[in-house]
């Protein structure tokens, strides 16, 4: 019997040095064992390589960008659906979450799924909020704190201990080892992703990630655990391995369980050398190397769209420890007639 | 004491801890020992092994053994459970 074919839009094309999540996403949707699909692109720049990957994406489509604000993101999905007829739309960056959060009910009104966390949820888990959440979930984070002005930079001195973790709302984090290092980085980032900037205790020790999908109603339907071999300048993961770490599977099933969360989502964690394991970050979206997922044995984007269609969803019980992702850069040529009509068209 | 459970060696001496992601190298004497503490056998077998096998003495032997298990500690590769060596 032939699968059904489903018609999924994706964001995050930016296969670039710092990655979406895009076409690790793609890669799981194409290899899921209960569906076929067509993947309908959705991008913010002409140069997102995505974009040009034909054999991964059918058809593309410009998007605005999320401070455009939700109507002008609707306006352009109510374009893309009336061509396309999307069944699910797979959002996978921070900071578009909120808009098609708040856009989820109209979305299912004109027959388009998402499976996003509740708004409360994405709010309580931003970094900003990180102290309160850990508090009210009983897990252990670093002390924090959201400035809104460089003037609150001297004053760190009587809360932390350098060096210090200087973080933007969305994305960057830079360690700071002197004061003058903290004007420095609040200034760049801060320029670059607004206020307010969180200051982090720096905590030395080994990085883990967890990637995970929760059903909305407690229940952990895949986690992975991973511990990153190689990172970038700006703190990617460029190769990881899937551990077998029992503490760190614990943390993710309290995490679901305990928040009810709804979604896919990324475990920031941190060992100190006590062997204290701290979140350091929730990201409320798939992560950039969630194909070792898929690798692994458990296809979360593929149970992620199962869950947004409403079918039933065995959770994953098990997965390959010792599997390695290793990420690489590839130069793809390109017709510059393909670059001309993605720009002025808005679509390929 | 004993090696965890799920500790793996392969035959070039390639230790990988499955728990926290961590892999070692270790020469092939190391896998030997390796994998007679694997094995469970006691300080005094193990002693008894390699100097049959190696022209070594036991001071020699007790201070190399004893250096390897801190490895093995530092590293947390060992379960103490009711064997003590």
């Amino acid at each position: 019997m032939a699968k059904k074919k489903i018609n999924i839009a994706v964001t995050g094309l930016n296969a670039i040095d710092s990655p979406g999540p895009g076409i690790a996403v793609i890669r799981g949707l194409r290899e899921a064992k209960s569906f076929d699909v067509r993947i309908i692109g959705l991008a913010y720049e002409s140069l997102e390589p995505g974009i040009y990957m034909h054999d991964l994406i059918d058809r593309t489509y410009h998007i605005p960008y999320p401070s455009a604000g939700a109507e002008s993101l609707m306006t352009r999905l109510e374009y893309i659906h009336a061509k396309e007829k999307l069944d699910v739309i797979i959002p996978n960056f921070d900071a578009e979450l909120l808009p098609f959060i708040k856009l989820e009910k109209r979305l299912k009104e004109m027959g388009i799924k998402t499976f996003l966390p509740s708004e409360e949820q994405f709010n309580e888990r931003h970094k900003i909020h990180l102290p309160d959440f850990g508090k009210k979930y009983n897990i252990k984070v670093p002390h924090s704190k959201a400035i809104y002005s460089s003037g609150e930079i001297p004053g760190l001195v009587n809360e932390f201990a350098y060096p210090l973790v200087v973080k933007g709302k969305f994305y960057d984090a830079e360690i700071a080892h002197t004061q003058d290092q903290v004007y420095t980085y609040f200034n760049k980032i801060s320029g670059k992703w607004g206020l307010p900037i969180i200051i982090q205790q720096f905590i030395k020790g080994n990085e883990y990630n967890a990637t995970g999908l929760g059903d909305g109603k407690g229940n952990t339907i895949a986690a992975v655990p991973m511990r990153k071999q190689y990172i970038t300048d700006k703190g990617k993961a460029w190769g990881g391995i899937s551990i077998d770490e029992d503490e760190i599977l614990e943390m993710t099933r309290h995490f679901v369980g305990s928040t009810k969360w709804r979604g896919g989502f990324e475990l920031e964690l941190i060992k100190d050398f006590s062997n204290t394991f701290y979140l350091l970050e929730v990201n409320p979206r798939m992560p950039a190397w969630i194909y070792l997922s898929v690798g692994v044995g458990q296809n979360i984007p593929e149970a992620l769209v199962r869950l947004a269609l409403g079918e039933k969803t065995e959770p994953y019980t098990d997965f390959e420890v010792g599997k390695m992702f290793i990420r690489y850069s590839y130069d793809m040529i390109v017709d510059v007639e393909e670059f001309h009509t993605i720009s002025t068209t808005g679509e390929i | 004491m004993q090696i965890k459970k799920n500790i793996a060696i392969s035959e070039s001496g390639y230790i990988f801890n499955p728990s926290s992601g961590e892999s070692f190298s270790i020469n092939p004497t190391g896998v030997e020992i390796f994998n007679f503490i694997k094995e469970g056998k006691t300080y005094e077998e193990i002693e008894q092994l390699v100097l049959e096998k190696y022209n070594t003495d036991k001071d020699t032997f007790d201070k190399d053994y004893h250096d390897f298990i801190g490895f093995l500690k530092q590293y947390h590769l060992l379960d103490y459970g009711e064997k003590e060596n």
